[in-house]
């Protein structure tokens, strides 16, 4: 542009001339000077506003810029990087399982995919539009002018430039003219205003440049030299935490103990058992209770469960028919052990308790019989006794306890 | 009360030969001006001790961990996440003024788009803190971003909390992009009124050398565009994108499919609350009433009624998808927030969101700017409460009850929530003070004066093609 802009200077025989400038006042004054700029032929000039008048584009003549190409570039390469980074971390260099997904599923990768392209996109044309527009510029013969500053407030101007071919210093002048600016000027061509920075700046910088090397001077004489101190701890990272470890006292309980006991009164969920009748077999008065509690309807199933259950945990000792000759017993007696044989369940001493001294004695045990209060749930217990009661009842039997079917295949 | 009776110098008429000068000078006198006025000092003072609040919780979150916090088991997200949540929203309205308004050819937006975008970025900046300080150890948060490290490891891309990275580092990008470039004029602006070196040093590098040029305005008016054309679809996916942290959960009261809308309608609702909030006293004392008319109170107004009442609407709905999924657990949540032992937040939500907005109804209410900025920080507050509600509420009574807790915050809870308003007001009026608070150049562009010589010019055409 200067070697253009000084061959025109030396043409027209005056100092270097950078073109000519126009200004108006109004937006319309503009952009009639415009058109007729354009349809003389000119092609290095442009318009300055102070906001982008609506209109001037034609007036000018100006082509469609090529910017949203540049963002649709853009907005491929964020769609592609966010398909390739996502595929490539996940499914290839680093797969891991999550949830028993699949290493690389689409629907899941969407918004990350979206917002690159955007970023992208949107970068693309900030910086596209800069580089288009030759941003930045710092310097231009246009600042030497001291109208011009009004560029940015309320004023609009039209500047030739003399390196256009059509220039020439007498007729571009009279076509100005005849667009009736409010004034017109001749730009020389100029290193712009004074471009310099102040001394304080450049020492300012000067210092702070060399402080930013410290950090690094410092690593530097880290990497190079040993130490004998162990490193700086600078970030716990959670080394050191008061916590207990095995076979160590554990210091956060002034007990040093790390098992602690539940709160007193605590009662796990469901073991409340505040059913005395149910739990104990026990009335309200603390006496063993003589009915069945209200839980346990007697039946035909309940009788099977009793049965079943009888003989899994009470055969082994008492027998089939609960007369104290299990397998264990008969065991004993035949290699001549010292063995209690166990109670006979039809003797009339306990034909006479009461269902909840028998649940009790199921739950608890009693001498050498254990407690099976923690094998047996609560309600398989009842249905024990109750099969207990029915056993009773047959070892007592009459023959008019029996149906007449049976009676009759009996005899 | 000195402050309401000095002689305030923003307030006299601006000077000017011409329509654009007058409006280069309302706005650029701000800057210019050796003082700002009293109440900028004051708030200035209140703001930064709040920002040292903000400071010194954190110093202190840090060295003690956060259990300095409430934030215990079940409430695990806490204030940390409400307050994320919260700022994310305020930014929405600004990328919504100057995206989807600028679109939609609403010419008002002019007056009010910069410090709409200068809210959302800092917003913005608010909100990314406290994903930030909540993960405890906040030497380690760059392992959310995929940089290639000596443990081989990458993120996982097919968890929520990713997207939310992506979603709102894009976000704050695009509006600092955004932001920066409407600037562009109006910083050239300021560099050429400019009488001191460090002024015309530091307003002429942002300005980049823009000089106004017909050819240069063509392609930035098309970046504009475009970036507004991103922007929008940005905006909407940024907060649907939170609400995925919640709605792709398990967890009763957060499994719920009308999140992403939902949270979109309440960022904007809140967000014009606090453009709201922050407009009224700006215009009051920097003397922007002729460039921030009631008209644009008003048609805010109008919008917070609008979104108040798709942030209602959400509230019945999760209300009847509760009852109507049969789900146990998803009914016990709603009836939990509305009367269990939140209840107190829950009702102070729907009273600020719902109830407080419809006096806007009344138009002496809405033309009211000081109405206007007392239902602006009620919004503000039901918005916070929000968050609140839904993070708390569903959190402390989940699936098991032997689980259940009740949230309590420590005064480091509030320390940091009070210091985030702390840093966000603190930039917005040094914003206030050196940047220009109006964009000139848009307001230039869409006055009468700029199209009148242009209408004469159609109308002469109109003329000759007749004749």
């Amino acid at each position: 542009m200067n070697e253009k802009a000084s061959t025109a200077g030396a043409a027209s025989g005056t100092a270097k001339s950078h073109g000519l400038l126009a200004e108006y006042r109004t937006p319309g004054a503009l952009i009639a000077a415009s058109k007729r700029v354009r349809d003389a032929g000119y092609r290095h000039w442009d318009t300055y506003t102070p906001f982008p008048v609506h209109g001037i584009d034609r007036a000018m003549g100006i082509k469609m810029t090529g910017l949203p190409w540049i963002v649709l570039a853009c907005g491929l390469l964020g769609c592609g990087t966010g398909i390739w980074l996502q595929w490539w971390t996940n499914a290839v260099d680093y797969a891991w399982i999550i949830s028993g997904k699949p290493f690389w599923s689409l629907p899941a990768n969407v918004p990350v995919i979206f917002e690159l392209s955007v970023l992208f996109s949107a970068t693309g044309a900030l910086f596209g539009m800069l580089a288009l527009n030759g941003l930045p510029h710092p310097s231009h013969p246009l600042d030497l002018s001291a109208r011009f500053a009004g560029v940015t407030s309320d004023k609009f101007f039209l500047l030739i430039q003399s390196s256009d071919p059509r220039f020439d210093e007498r007729e571009t002048r009279a076509l100005l003219q005849e667009t009736e600016p409010a004034g017109m000027e001749e730009l020389p061509e100029g290193p712009g205003l004074d471009d310099r920075l102040p001394a304080y700046w450049t020492y300012a910088m000067v210092i702070l440049a060399v402080l930013a090397l410290v950090p690094f001077g410092l690593i530097a004489k880290a990497r190079a030299e040993k130490s004998s101190q162990p490193r700086l701890h600078a970030i716990g990272d959670m080394d050191w935490q008061p916590k207990f470890k095995a076979q160590r006292a554990n210091l956060v309980f002034a007990d040093h103990r790390a098992m602690r006991l539940p709160v007193e009164g605590t009662v796990a969920r469901g073991e409340l058992f505040d059913d005395d009748h149910f739990y104990r077999g026990k009335t309200s008065s603390g006496a063993w209770a003589r009915t069945f509690p209200k839980q346990v309807e007697p039946s035909d199933e309940l009788m099977q469960r009793g049965n079943q259950r009888f003989g899994i945990y009470c055969t082994p000792c008492h027998g089939q028919l609960g007369d104290g000759n299990g397998m264990i017993t008969q065991r004993a007696q035949d290699i001549g052990q010292v063995w209690v044989p166990p109670t006979n369940i039809a003797d009339e001493r306990l034909h006479r308790q009461p269902v909840g001294q028998l649940f009790n004695t199921v739950s608890r045990g009693l001498r050498n019989m254990p407690a099976y209060g923690a094998q047996i749930e609560p309600m398989d217990r009842w249905a024990i006794v109750m099969y207990v009661r029915a056993l009773q009842r047959s070892r007592h039997a009459n023959l008019s306890d029996l149906p007449e079917a049976d009676r009759a295949s009996l005899k | 009360m000195a402050i309401w009776t000095e002689a305030n110098p923003f307030l006299d008429p601006p000077a000017g030969e011409n329509s654009f000068s007058r409006i280069t000078h309302n706005v650029t006198r701000v800057a210019e001006a050796e003082k700002p006025p009293k109440a900028w000092f004051i708030a200035l003072g209140i703001s930064s001790t709040m920002l040292a609040i903000f400071g010194i919780s954190i110093a202190y979150v840090f060295w003690n961990g956060i259990g300095s916090w409430g934030n215990m088991h079940p409430v695990m997200w806490g204030f940390p996440i409400v307050n994320f949540v919260f700022w994310i929203g305020i930014g929405h309205a600004g990328t919504l003024i100057s995206a989807i308004l600028f679109l939609l050819r609403q010419t008002w937006r002019t007056a009010i788009n910069r410090f709409a975008e200068a809210m959302t970025i800092f917003a913005v900046m608010c909100a990314g803190i406290f994903p930030g300080i909540h993960v405890g150890r906040p030497w380690l948060p760059y392992w959310m971003f995929p940089i290639p490290n000596q443990m081989s490891m990458w993120p996982q891309f097919r968890s929520p909390l990713e997207w939310d990275i992506f979603a709102v580092g894009t976000y704050f990008t695009v509006s600092l992009m955004f932001w920066f470039m409407g600037m562009i004029p109006d910083l050239a602006t300021l560099r050429d009124r400019a009488t001191s070196t460090p002024r015309r040093l530091i307003y002429g590098i942002l300005a980049m050398g823009w000089r106004g040029s017909s050819r240069q305005w063509h392609r930035y008016e098309r970046a504009y565009l475009i970036l507004a054309a991103l922007a929008t679809p940005l905006v909407l996916s940024v907060h649907s994108v939170v609400s995925f942290d919640f709605a792709t959960s398990q967890l009763p009261g957060w499994h719920t499919t009308i999140f992403p809308p939902y949270f979109v309608a309440g960022a904007i609702f809140g967000g014009f609350a606090m453009v709201l909030t922050l407009a009224v006293p700006a215009r009051q004392f920097f003397g922007l009433k002729r460039l921030i008319a009631i008209r644009h109170l008003e048609l805010m107004n109008k919008i917070l009624i609008a979104t108040g009442l798709m942030v209602g609407y959400a509230y019945g709905m999760e209300f009847f998808i509760s009852w109507y999924s049969g789900s146990p657990y998803e009914g016990f949540a709603f009836v939990n927030r509305a009367f269990g032992p939140y209840a107190w937040a829950y009702w102070t939500m729907v009273t600020c969101n719902v109830l407080i907005p419809q006096l806007h109804w009344f138009k002496e209410v809405r033309t009211n700017p000081w109405a206007t900025l007392a239902i602006g920080i009620a919004v503000n507050v039901g918005m916070w409460f929000e968050r609140f509600v839904i993070i708390c509420t569903s959190q402390s009574r989940d699936f098991l009850p032997s689980s259940w807790g009740y949230f309590i915050p420590t005064p480091f809870d509030y320390m940091t929530l009070c210091g985030s308003f702390g840093l966000f007001f603190t930039l917005f009026l040094l914003f206030c003070r050196y940047l220009p608070m109006v964009a000139m150049a848009e307001v230039k562009a869409a006055h009468p004066d700029a199209h009148a010589a242009h209408a004469q010019a159609h109308a002469a055409v109109t003329e000759a093609a007749r004749a």
